[in-house]
């Protein structure tokens, strides 16, 4: 038989640890919605790679991908992914305006990676090749849109913690958003990277 | 200007749904004239409506679920009668009605019955089980909620306005795409499913963090009870499963809005997938459904024999396993959609493995009340009622399991039976269990027992009489969802079923009755300790109903069954030598906000009315924004308040634990 004991918690329960339990609890939520949306990804991922052949009559990958192109968007986004480790060194070292420089850097390079991928669906949906056209580039320009659409939230957010950062400081606050933005950041580039190589290496190599 | 919408929106095809529609408005009207005439709107706004306290949260989940059962049981009654008359005749509705009453059947109850059941069981319970003061984000909890209720009410308004899905809750395309279903149907059963699983999807997060980071001090895993152990098996389940239904539905949605070719027939589409997905998450989602309804008879088979658990630890397991097998067989739904050999060879070895760890856990109930000293408590009679019939699913679940068996009876009423063996007295008995065991958890009084006795035999026998002749009717050919037939040797087995349909209305009548009479008699089956069924769980050790904070000293916990543990040890009642100060959530309107900007936005894409669209939209982001950005959004309860209140509570003795463990 065991036995519970009721048993005081010594000391008054505080603001501080309060707030610290919560910002532990956020950032574990955070992971555990990170792999809810990680699967939505795997899950576009698959329904791409079952209609990637569907092109009902219409163009192809080979056709349609430019590999230079993608690749550069893809260093706009990895550089971004470095430009945000060194903004999170700055936040470690609580320098509030080292942070707001790389998080505005962060931003440029997040911008031309989102600017980049409009002008390559606009161009393929003006030159007849948008998502009605086939299955196939329904699961394209879905999947790669999802993506798009994350990397804005993303940049939205930066925009907005970048404000808070600016008129609240680094308080512990505004430093845990800062870290579960980082860890949103981050998973974008790893979804990335299985899209380049799922989407578009497959599709002209 | 208002897209779609126009006069003929209204409901004017069928008497019938003229009827529904004025059922529906009046019965909204009702309500509203009822709150206005008591003059209660600011108590339910600052009481309940804004409240982040997840036992408040849990009891609306619950009453939601209640309302929509009776809207999903009217209409379970109309499919019944319609099949019941429909010889050789087209009965009493018009086909396109039939069918849109078939797919709200099963979508509500579903979505809008089970799901907050079980969420709603989960807030009551879980954090009073784990000795936590609250969920871990108390404000996504009210989002989840009024997300949770603006997809019933799209289901409820396409009474009124438009018409509902004809396409069947799955809503296999291509049927449910926009060349053979252009009218708004679909695109309310899509966004009311979407509003739901978003809400599903966050609440296992929710609740996956709650159990994972506040449990009491010394609570390790294996000390859990077992109700939240299935808590925290559903929520795992919940962050996995609901992202397939998601990107379903939102593959389809970009189908019929935007014209792309997912799952169309040509260009490119492949149907298939379609169904891959849907059941992706609708296999996991009847263990989500499920998993809940075992972890309560597990706690009211041990309060109710009195003695602890017999192979805690197999439960456990056996949780577990259903857990991660839930996820891998969901292709037993459509053997006979034309996958390999292979395929169809692997699923079909692995589906009758589901069937092994339930088996586990009979044994274990069987044994806990062997030698134990049995109260036959209206909770107790749902469990034991379930265990019997629930046999019964089982086995006819392994027999669709086995691929060559399933092909002859797919799509038959065999079928139909055997999933409404599953959810009636698998899952629905379970949550009634919980209801009947922790209402007096949540209100302070407990549920009259002569009325809760008259509707479990109403509701078992019930369920004899209108699932058993659908196996025979399966059996004899009889396809499922079937407006009208030809076959006269069916009919007498469709009438017992109507019956056995009617004696599950009286069933629910007497539940309502035994509502009524227990409000009345409160004063008589008041709990004045609490702990009205010598419980052995945590929840037990607190008021009923529960404090704000629920435990104004948090318990220290060492094994399994720790309110028992403090019992037998005499500490049960014991004051703390003071009080502190305790720290909870400030209530916040965002929530119910958030709800109602939902529901402006999903009925504005419906009716592709894009102007309103975007407000609601902008109304969400804004509702959201104001809250994510609140750093100081607590309030303290001074501790000479949170003493006051301890010493309001009546400290009667408690229970002393008679029967050994």
């Amino acid at each position: 038989m065991t036995d519970s004991v009721i048993t005081a918690v010594p000391g008054e329960q505080t603001a501080t640890e309060e707030a610290e339990r919560a910002i532990d609890e956020k950032a574990y939520g955070f992971w555990v919605y990170l792999t809810s949306n990680a699967i939505i990804f795997a899950l576009l991922c698959a329904t791409f790679a079952v209609m990637s052949h569907n092109t009902a009559g219409g163009p192809d990958a080979q056709s349609l991908f430019r590999l230079p192109y993608t690749f550069a968007q893809t260093m706009l986004l990895l550089a971004s992914s470095t430009t945000f480790g060194f903004a999170s060194a700055a936040i470690a070292a609580g320098q509030r305006s080292r942070t707001l420089v790389w998080l505005n850097v962060t931003f440029l390079l997040g911008l031309g990676f989102v600017v980049m991928q409009i002008s390559e669906l606009y161009g393929m949906a003006a030159a007849g090749a948008g998502p009605w056209r086939s299955g196939f580039l329904s699961a394209f320009f879905t999947l790669v849109g999802t993506h798009g659409i994350h990397v804005s939230v993303g940049l939205l957010w930066i925009v907005l913690l970048g404000c808070e950062a600016h008129m609240r400081g680094l308080n512990p606050f505004v430093v845990s958003r800062l870290h579960r933005l980082g860890l949103f950041w981050r998973f974008l580039n790893i979804a990335w990277i299985g899209i380049f190589s799922v989407v578009y290496l497959p599709g002209i190599v | 200007m208002f897209g779609k919408l126009t006069i003929d929106a209204l409901p004017l095809y069928s008497d019938i749904a003229v009827a529904g529609a004025l059922i529906t408005v009046f019965g909204a009207l009702g309500v509203i004239a009822l709150i206005t005439w008591l003059g209660r709107w600011r108590y339910l706004w600052t009481e309940w409506l804004t409240s982040l306290d997840h036992k408040k949260i849990g009891i609306i989940y619950v009453t939601l679920a209640l309302i929509m059962l009776v809207r999903g049981f009217i209409d379970a009654m109309m499919i019944r009668t319609q099949q019941a008359v429909a010889l050789d005749s087209i009965g009493y509705l018009p086909r396109d009605h039939f069918d849109q009453i078939l797919t709200s059947h099963a979508t509500i109850m579903v979505f809008f019955v089970a799901m907050p059941f079980v969420v709603g069981l989960f807030n009551v319970v879980v954090p009073q089980q784990i000795g936590a003061r609250d969920v871990a984000f108390p404000f996504m909890n009210s989002v989840c909620l009024w997300l949770t209720a603006s997809g019933a009410a799209l289901v409820m308004t396409s009474l009124v306005i438009g018409r509902y899905s004809t396409a069947g809750w799955a809503g296999y395309p291509p049927y449910s795409e926009v060349q053979f279903n252009p009218g708004v149907g679909v695109d309310y059963w899509l966004w009311a499913i979407l509003a739901s699983s978003v809400a599903s999807m966050l609440t296992g997060i929710n609740f996956l963090v709650t159990i994972v980071k506040r449990r009491a001090t010394g609570m390790r895993l294996m000390m859990m009870p077992l109700f939240t152990w299935s808590a925290l098996c559903t929520s795992i389940l919940m962050v996995f499963a609901f992202p397939a239904l998601i990107v379903a539905a939102a593959l389809l949605g970009l189908d019929r809005y935007l014209g792309m070719h997912f799952f169309s027939h040509g260009d490119g589409g492949n149907t298939m997938n379609y169904i891959n997905l849907f059941w992706m998450w609708g296999h996991p989602e009847v263990y989500i459904l499920i998993l809940p309804a075992f972890g309560v008879y597990s706690e009211v088979v041990a309060t109710f024999s009195g003695r602890r658990l017999f192979g805690y630890e197999s439960l456990v397991y056996a949780t577990a396993a259903l857990t991660v097998l839930s996820l891998i067989v969901w292709v037993h739904h459509f053997f006979t959609m034309g996958a390999s050999q292979d395929v169809n060879a692997f699923f079909g070895r692995v589906a009758p493995l589901v069937a092994v760890p339930p088996g586990v856990m009979i044994f274990d109930w069987l044994f806990t009340m062997y030698r134990g000293r049995v109260q036959f408590s209206v909770p107790m009679l749902f469990t034991l009622g379930f265990i019997v019939t629930f046999v019964i699913g089982g086995m006819t679940g392994v027999l669709l399991a086995a691929a060559p068996a399933d092909s002859p009876m797919q799509n038959t009423t065999f079928l139909a039976a055997h999933f409404h063996n599953i959810m009636i007295p698998g899952a629905l008995f379970g949550y009634f269990a919980g209801y009947q065991y922790w209402f007096a958890k949540a209100f302070g009084f407990r549920l009259e027992e002569k009325w809760g006795r008259r509707a479990f035999w109403a509701c078992i026998v019930g369920f004899y009489l209108a699932f058993v002749p659908l196996y025979v009717l399966g059996f004899m050919g009889m396809p499922a969802r079937l407006d009208r037939y030809y076959a006269a040797d069916w009919q007498p087995y469709l009438i017992v079923a109507e019956l056995g349909g009617l004696l599950i209305l009286c069933g629910i009548s007497f539940l309502a009755i035994q509502l009524g009479v227990s409000i009345r008699d409160r004063a008589a089956l008041s709990v004045p300790t609490g702990d009205p069924w010598n419980g052995r769980t945590l929840e037990w050790a607190t008021a009923s109903p529960p404090a704000a904070y629920n435990f104004a000293v948090v318990p220290h916990v060492n094994g399994t069954d720790a309110w028992w543990a403090i019992k037998q040890a005499g500490r049960a009642g014991h004051r703390p030598a003071r009080f502190h100060d305790i720290i909870m959530r400030e209530d916040s309107s965002a929530g119910v906000v958030i709800g109602a900007t939902s529901f402006v936005f999903a009925f504005a894409m419906i009716w592709h009315i894009w102007w309103l669209a975007g407000l609601g939209g902008l109304g969400m982001f804004a509702a959201v924004l104001s809250q994510i950005f609140r750093n100081h959004a607590e309030h303290r309860i001074a501790a000479s308040q949170v003493e006051a209140i301890e010493n309001r509570r009546a400290m009667a003795p408690a229970l002393a634990p008679g029967a050994p463990t």
